[in-house]
């Protein structure tokens, strides 16, 4: 069941982690593994909301200032004891799923192009957090303490931070979902070719409402893990090219921009990948300063190898024609 | 012939093996305009092309300036003074008119620097336009003119470029009467400055006013040329008919029921002052005849709710009903296979079976799971019903023949249950076997009592496809024939806009 491009993935996944590991054995100690395990949860999260708008056929850019608004509000709420954490994070997940409603309606209805949309959010969300806060820093007064929800998002269950078994959760639940649901299938139908959707019966700006006001609403989830991770919010700072993070992983996991491609497996990949490579950054003893470059350069080999695969697969088939279309007997 | 510009002498042409031109002579001499008809499909394009360069014959010659050559490129033929106004305007409507005269060919200033001098553009293109009677200036931003002033665009580019010989390609079919007028006025305009100008038209009364004469091609051969006042519009109709068509017809197996689908006064955004009345009956076949552009697939998308109506009435089954949108349209049992197969029709990357369950699925709730052995079930069967040949039900649909994946479409619709079909254009690029079974399936889903609509320019498939022909003529139902008054020559007096009673 899994595509050639998905095993690819993995093969590259493991090959620098060997090298990673060969280098530095630190690679795999438990302090190590726990670590970058709680990365993948937190990154991961937010990656696969993205990927579900990517594969409508727009872009969400603005899942960092999401992060930095959804995550003042929250600390801010709880810290002050305003609202129960329980509360405080239906409020927290309802301005994400605004949030993408909004998006998702001026994409559809006021017909301005994602990118353009998202862009804006991202000025607009960052502003508002800073302005919430006035530009201190958000965090939990000293001795504070909420056992409950810092177990639920900080902690461990026999060793795996909760953020990693969060992340499997969603992706499991969000993979029936994009795989294996009606909507799914409209999501791919539409980010494919929207006017043939369109011309089969598919309300084509319900679908795409959807992926905005799914991918905002994960990306506000995300945020609460992120908050609670970091316990401390600086909204100048906080989350700052998290949305590159998030199509960078979508984008090696196998989503195409142009729509109508992806999958769950691959933007997990992808997130996995991302963070090694962070790892390694670190554990190879590499400027900390060259760590987007090491990312891009990574992300570039990977896409560049990809289109070299499949120029040539498709040069392949075109040199047996008709044998697809012979029939069955 | 010496004298000719331009020529085409003996030129075959074929696409995959079928013939679009047979030996066709045709020759433009200075100052004279040459009408070019035919009805859809007759080669005229195919020959335009060729004259411009575009295609290459594979048989005969084309001579530019008496020389005979095996073929023109587009630059030899736009050095040797032709020019296209073609249907589909080459215009940037980013620029000025001035930028689009003289694209590639800006004047330039400021040396090195190569900066477009805005001044001698306009300078060179205001003469242009004024010899051309444009009511424009040459800095007016195209996006701002109408179709007709930007024909006069496309004409002023040609006269930049030395033109001797305008082909006009269906230039007034988007055109008011008064537009229409105007550039008849500029046609003779051309012609007394020496240029020749080949006008492809399907309005024949056009023909008679300004054409000096007239080649007739039918089924890609030269079948006539008029000159003079030999040039009338019902002999240009009884060269343009004659093909020999089987007869493919198959009769229903009992008489049509009530009115199933009926449109009263629906105005579309295409040609809102003329309202369409038109009634599609159970178990019958209805053709709708109708030259290109006028207007036959906007009142399908109509219909589909893909283009709201502006006024009017949809009525099915006796009750009028609300379609604004292709869903609402599917939920009344009224499907639509659209022209552009590729673009519209089908996922072409996706797999048979997804295309198949599309209608299915887009009805269902989408907080449901796909049931992927039912998807497998209805695409297996509607496989077997219509014979798709594939090797896969896995494989994606842009895999397949035209006519295979025209029937991947029609399985999309039948995985539901039809009430109306409207076919648009079901046969286009679709070989001979496959024809033959999809008209088979038309009509058992009329026999089952399914009202069809059929869409056609094929004069041989609405001839003996449908019962009943509805002509549509700028925009509106010029007139209805039954059965036993089909015939070539009453579609096209009506669709060439003449009253035959």
């Amino acid at each position: 069941m899994i595509s050639r491009k998905d095993l690819g993935l993995l093969i590259l996944i493991l090959v620098v982690g060997a090298i990673v590991a060969i280098i530095n054995p630190r690679f795999l100690s438990p302090i190590n593994l726990a670590n970058t395990a709680n990365l993948i949860g937190l990154f991961g999260l937010f990656a696969v909301a993205q990927a579900f708008v990517i594969i409508s056929g727009g872009i969400e850019l603005s899942v960092g200032s999401i992060i930095a608004l959804v995550g003042v509000v929250f600390v801010d709420l709880v810290a002050n004891e305003t609202l129960s954490p329980g509360l405080a994070a239906v409020v927290a997940l309802a301005i994400g799923a605004l949030i993408g409603l909004v998006h998702g309606l001026l994409v559809t209805r006021v017909g301005i192009q994602p990118f353009v949309v998202t862009l804006c959010g991202l000025l607009i969300y960052r502003g508002i957090a800073r302005y919430y806060t006035e530009d201190a820093t958000a965090g939990f007064p000293f001795g504070a303490s909420f056992p409950t929800l810092e177990w639920l998002t900080a902690g461990r269950f026999y060793g795996v931070p909760h953020s990693l078994i969060a992340f499997v959760l969603v992706t499991i639940v969000m993979s029936v979902v994009l795989h294996r649901s009606v909507f799914g299938r409209h999501l791919f139908a539409v980010g494919k070719n929207e006017e043939a959707a369109r011309y089969s019966g598919i309300r084509t700006t319900r679908v795409i409402v959807a992926a905005y006001v799914i991918c905002c609403t994960l990306t506000a989830l995300a945020a609460i893990f992120i908050a609670m991770y970091t316990r401390s919010i600086s909204p100048s700072s906080h989350g700052n090219f998290y949305e590159l993070y998030a199509i960078a992983a979508a984008v090696l996991g196998g989503c195409s921009l142009r729509g109508g491609e992806g999958s769950m497996l691959g933007v997990v990949l992808g997130t996995i990948l991302l963070q090694v490579l962070q790892n390694l950054v670190n554990l190879l003893g590499i400027p900390s300063s060259l760590n987007f470059a090491v990312m891009g350069s990574v992300i570039l080999l990977g896409v560049i190898a990809d289109r070299q695969f499949t120029s040539v697969g498709s040069r392949r088939a075109a040199k047996v024609p008709a044998a697809t279309t012979t029939p069955a007997a | 012939m010496n004298a000719s510009i331009l020529s085409a002498n003996g030129v075959t042409k074929a696409f995959a093996g079928v013939l679009a031109l047979d030996r066709v002579d045709f020759a433009v001499r200075p100052g004279e305009v040459v009408g070019l008809v035919g009805e859809n499909g007759a080669g005229k394009s195919t020959l335009m092309k060729i004259l411009g360069g575009i295609l290459a014959p594979d048989a005969g010659s084309v001579g530019l300036d008496g020389v005979d050559l095996p073929r023109l490129t587009v630059a030899s033929a736009m050095a040797g003074g032709i020019a296209f106004v073609h249907q589909e305007l080459n215009l940037f409507d980013n620029l000025t008119v001035a930028a689009n005269v003289m694209i590639g060919r800006e004047p330039v200033r400021g040396g090195p620097l190569r900066l477009v001098d805005d001044a001698a553009l306009e300078r060179r293109t205001a003469p242009l336009l004024a010899q051309l009677g444009a009511d424009f200036a040459p800095r007016t931003p195209l996006s701002r003119l109408s179709l007709a002033q930007m024909q006069l665009v496309e004409i002023a580019k040609a006269l930049s470029l030395q033109a001797r010989v305008v082909i006009m390609d269906e230039p007034t079919s988007s055109l008011t009467a008064s537009e229409t007028d105007r550039l008849l006025d500029v046609i003779g305009h051309l012609k007394a400055r020496g240029v020749a100008v080949v006008l492809i038209t399907h309005r024949l009364g056009e023909i008679e006013r300004c054409a000096d004469r007239v080649v007739i091609l039918r089924d890609g051969r030269r079948v006539a040329e008029l000159a003079g006042d030999a040039i009338r519009a019902d002999t240009m109709i009884a060269h343009m008919i004659g093909r020999d068509l089987k007869t493919l017809y198959r009769a229903p197996a009992a008489p049509p029921g009530p009115a199933i689908l009926e449109l009263r006064a629906l105005r579309t955004p295409y040609r809102p002052e003329r309202p369409v009345h038109l009634t599609v009956h159970r178990g019958e076949i209805l053709g709708l005849a109708g030259l290109v552009g006028a207007g036959r697939t906007e009142l399908a998308r109509a219909i589909f709710g893909i283009d709201r109506p502006l006024a009017g009435e949809i009525v099915i089954d006796g009750r009028p009903v609300a379609i604004a949108s292709p869903d609402q349209a599917i939920a009344q049992g009224l499907y639509l296979i659209p022209e552009d197969r590729k673009r519209l029709g089908l996922m072409l990357d996706f797999p048979i079976r997804q295309n198949v369950s599309m209608a299915m699925l887009a009805g269902r709730s989408a907080a449901t799971l796909v049931d992927l052995e039912e998807e497998e079930a209805v695409a297996a069967r509607e496989r077997d019903r219509l014979g798709i040949r594939a090797a896969s039900l896995s494989l994606p649909a842009g895999a397949l023949s035209g006519g295979n994946q025209q029937k991947v479409v029609l399985a999309k619709w039948l995985a539901l249950s039809p009430r109306i079909l409207v076919f648009d254009e079901p046969t286009r690029g679709v070989d001979v076997g496959a024809k033959s079974e999809i008209y088979r399936i038309m009509r058992e889903l009329s026999d089952a009592g399914v009202g069809i609509l059929m869409i056609s320019s094929d004069m041989e498939e609405i001839i003996g496809v449908s019962d009943r022909v509805a002509v549509m003529h700028e925009g509106a139902i010029a007139g209805l024939i039954e059965r036993d008054g089909l015939s070539e020559e009453a579609i096209l007096s009506l669709a060439v806009g003449r009253r035959t009673r």
